[in-house]
């Protein structure tokens, strides 16, 4: 066990857990942030995506031990009140169906739409790699492009 | 509470036998009786099961159906507020306990699945809403004392036009409350549609949008502990014996338990649990199916092939006509296992204590669910409680009770709340997998390419055979052969058989069942039936949909939209196909090209459905977009493969799921129709695969009969 300090959603929060804990099960487990989904374990599907200091991060297989001083958000932390745009384009097209995979594919999509405020369908198909089993992959293309509009 | 005090005893022995056995459902049990009265969620007005008004204007819809996707808990809440004259920003909605009251109607019991949720809700949940209403105009008449004439329901208020007055349902809920309940309010014509039949936005997107949503997997009580069990590697083995000691030895390991499937870790948060269950040692006794494989499947299969099976159709004589015909057809197709991959692991929170025992469950299965914890925990039914979560997908695998038993078990070994999580690999390698089977197709063609005979032998384990036994009669499990034997061409001589081959592996429900392995063989035989006779395939099935019109409607208007018969860019082809299932009526076009090394690529799906009356357009055209989505990842790469008695794939590396970037373009276009309605959640997936492979064929002459597809070679 040791204890880590790192920051998240703009919270210190110091931890006192197995080094080796993956930094999805901290969240989940530990500081009660259940938004954030464990899918494969093995960084395959994107469920678990945050964003470490800025950038869209898949935290099943990454140890809250490299994520010490670091700056952690996730979907609870993205706004208040779903305000970030992605959300509200989500909100629009109506995207999630089942939905557990959404809190993950909205973090990938805000950290896309910060690197490239008007993706192109091939910027879309390159960074959007997490998985859906509903398929809601139309809606989520055209809630990306609705967000680069109207952010 | 009031919580299924309803069920007898003599129901409760049943049920929890037959899920103790870990066995799961019968579709033909018939229903029990006449509903029992549940009052969950105190409210002022509560007329019936399904709704509450409350002081403060919400309408609470209570959901009996399992939301995992398909949009239950938009489209049940619209059929009460359409009656009702809800203002929609109003409604809320919260899952039904376990009760009989929330009996699914076309099952017999509280579950979701068949494609079945607004079919059997349709009426029931309007009338629903219209007697609230006219409890809400009685006292609003009394109140003002007028006459009810004079009174009329809109937008969550009544009022008076001759005087202007208007009184909120929430003001009038409690005086509602106290109107005799009428009968048989007639319902609203459809042309008064205000709700039904709009594209409504889901009610639980925005808590799907932040994080809030609580699935199964994020169920939080005061003590919880959770576990992560180790099961046998090969299906049907046992424990002999373990060591525990370095399991125990992992810090935040609490406990570390033997329950029927294996042996459970029990621990403060899931990571620990999981290295406890990666540093345990068990030696198994891997029992009868130690030596299974795909091979040896394939082989039996084949074998069983020979012989004749349980006759399922029999028009004509199809053995007779065949040698005379012209053109003779003669060809077998096979299908894998199939995984169903829920993004959320299978996983549970039980809580059993010797006065009573609380579940709560992703679950499709609120009855079996609420049998299992009476009978593990050892309480009467009327002190167990199910609290029905989100589910993060379902397709049929959230109808299994595996995962609650191990839940109950664990809790009831530990004396603790328990939450039991699943890793990804044990989902893989531990489902009721969608059945593996052969197909032996045969036809005759007359000497103008017009079919005179087929006959369809089916090679497969039953989903039947394991979960209801007694639905089996002499070799036939009917379900098996749905989609086969209602092959809907004009064919004088038709035979369908079935020959019934358990393999070992456990089959289970799968989005569109049996449906998805039918529609390809007929799908793809007569797409070759169309190429023998030299005609066009869409024409070809056209000519013989002559006296089914739903499906020759579904035809053309996919045909129609997608340019069927106009240029494409070089290398591409379409190809097409229609299916029944679940009541509805679909066909597709895939536009598919190949790559010089043998990868297809599919580039866009227009998909026709006729599903009967609409409840929600915006629900159904995300269903089919979903339910091909599911197929077309079978079809391109889904294959659950077999060695030594164990599944060879684990993870999502190696059963792929489709990605965004593979995705093609879905239209999909609806039929208008006020024929007898069907599901949404399901018919979507068979037709994608025979599409799919028919217009491989198409750009490459080259015929699948075997999935899944992988890289053409």
């Amino acid at each position: 066990m040791a204890a880590i300090t790192l920051t998240v959603n703009g919270k210190r929060e110091t931890v006192n857990v197995a080094p080796d804990t993956p930094l999805l099960w901290v969240l989940r487990d530990t500081l009660g942030l259940t938004g954030t989904k464990y899918g494969c374990g093995i960084a395959q599907c994107g469920a678990c995506t945050v964003h470490l200091d800025g950038v869209a991060t898949r935290t099943c297989v990454l140890p809250v031990s490299a994520v010490a001083g670091k700056r952690v958000t996730t979907i609870e932390g993205l706004s208040k009140n779903r305000s970030h745009a992605v959300q509200r384009a989500w909100i629009e097209e109506d995207v999630p169906q089942c939905g557990y995979c959404q809190s993950g594919q909205i973090m990938a999509a805000a950290a896309l739409l910060a690197k490239h405020p008007h993706p192109s369908d091939a910027d879309i198909d390159t960074e959007m790699t997490n998985i859906c089993r509903c398929g809601t992959y139309q809606r989520i293309r055209a809630a990306i492009h609705r967000a680069a509009r109207e952010a | 509470m009031e919580d299924s005090t309803n069920v007898s005893r003599r129901e409760f022995l049943e049920t929890a036998a037959v899920a103790g056995a870990g066995l799961v459902i019968g579709f033909h049990l018939p229903a029990r009786g006449p509903r029992g009265i549940a009052y969950p969620y105190p409210s002022p007005f509560a007329p019936n099961a399904w709704l509450r008004i409350n002081p403060d204007e919400s309408v609470l819809v209570i959901v009996d159906r399992s939301e995992m996707g398909q949009g239950v808990a938009t489209s049940l809440p619209m059929l009460v507020a359409e009656e009702l004259e809800a203002d929609w920003s109003k409604v809320r909605i919260e899952f039904a306990p376990a009760d009989k009251a929330y009996t699914n109607p076309m099952f017999g019991m509280q579950g979701t699945g068949g494609s079945t949720s607004v079919r059997a809700a349709y009426t029931p949940l309007r009338k629903a809403g219209a007697a609230a209403r006219e409890m809400l105009v009685t006292a609003a008449a009394a109140t003002w004392n007028v006459d009810k004439s004079e009174c009329r329901a809109e937008r969550g208020a009544v009022v008076h036009a001759p005087s202007k007055r208007r009184l909120s349902y929430g003001k009038l809920a409690a005086k509602a409350a106290t109107v005799p309940l009428p009968q048989d309010i007639p319902l609203k014509d459809p042309k008064d549609w205000k709700i039904l039949g709009t594209p409504v936005r889901r009610l639980d997107t925005p808590a799907k949008t932040d994080g809030s949503a609580r699935f199964g997997i994020d169920v939080k009580t005061p003590g919880l502990l959770v576990a992560v069990v180790a099961r046998s590697p090969v299906f049907g083995g046992k424990a002999k014996s373990f060591d525990a000691a370095k399991a125990r030895a992992v810090p935040g390991v609490r406990h570390v338990v033997q329950i029927s499937t294996g042996i459970a870790v029990v621990a403060d948060g899931y990571w620990p649990a999981k290295k406890g269950h990666d540093s345990l040692e068990v030696t198994w006794d891997e029992g009868p199916n130690a030596g299974v494989s795909s091979a040896t499947i394939s082989q039996l299969f084949a074998q069983r092939a020979e012989q004749s099976g349980a006759m399922a159709r029999h028009d004509g004589d199809a053995q007779g006509a065949l040698p005379g015909a012209a053109t003779k057809l003669d060809a077998a197709y096979e299908l894998p296992f199939l995984a169903h991959a829920t993004m959320e692991p299978m996983n549970c929170t039980a809580h059993v204590r010797s006065d009573g025992v609380e579940i709560w469950a992703p679950t499709q299965f609120q009855t079996g669910a609420h049998g299992l914890g009476a009978g593990v925990g050892g309480v009467p039914p009327d002190k167990v409680k199910v609290h029905t979560t989100y589910l993060g997908g379902g397709f049929g695998r959230r109808f299994e009770l595996d995962f609650i038993q191990e839940a109950l078990e664990t809790s009831k070994a530990t004396g603790a709340p328990v939450k039991l999580i699943w890793s990804r690999e044990d989902d893989i390698r531990n489902a009721q997998y969608r059945p593996a089977c052969y197909h032996r197709l045969q036809a005759g063609l007359d000497s103008s390419g017009q079919p005179v005979a087929w006959t369809h032998r089916l090679v497969a384990p039953s989903i039947m055979a394991r979960v209801f036994p007694d639905s089996v009669k002499n070799g036939l499990d009917e379900e098996a052969v749905e989609g086969g034997v209602a092959m809907p061409y004009a064919i004088p001589n038709v035979h369908v058989d079935y020959v019934l081959t358990d393999t070992g592996i456990p089959v289970g429900f799968w989005r569109s069942v049996n449906n998805s392995f039918n529609a390809f063989a007929v799908e793809s035989f007569i797409d070759e039936l169309a190429h023998a006779a030299k005609k066009d395939p869409y024409e070809y099935r056209r000519d013989l949909l002559g006296k089914a019109p739903r499906h020759l409607g579904v035809l053309n208007l996919a045909a129609g939209t997608a340019g069927w018969g106009t240029p494409l860019p070089a290398g591409r082809a379409r190809g097409i196909a229609v299916h029944k299932s679940f009541g509805s009526y679909v066909a597709q076009v895939a536009e598919v090209s190949v790559d010089a090394d043998g990868t297809p690529h599919v580039h866009r799906v227009v998909c026709a459905v006729d599903c009967g009356p609409v409840v929600n357009p915006d629900t159904v055209e995300a269903q089919m977009q979903g339910a091909i989505v599911y197929g077309l990842t079978a079809a391109l790469w889904g294959e659950i493969t077999i060695d030594k008695g164990r599944v060879q794939q684990s993870n999502f590396h190696d059963y792929r799921m489709l990605h965004l970037a593979e995705m093609p373009k879905v239209e999909v276009h609806v039929v208008p129709s006020s024929d007898a309605q069907g599901g949404v959640g399901e018919p979507g997936t068979p037709p994608i695969a025979p599409a799919v492979c028919n217009a491989i064929f198409a750009a490459t002459g080259k015929r699948i009969r075997k999935l899944p597809i992988g890289k053409l070679t």
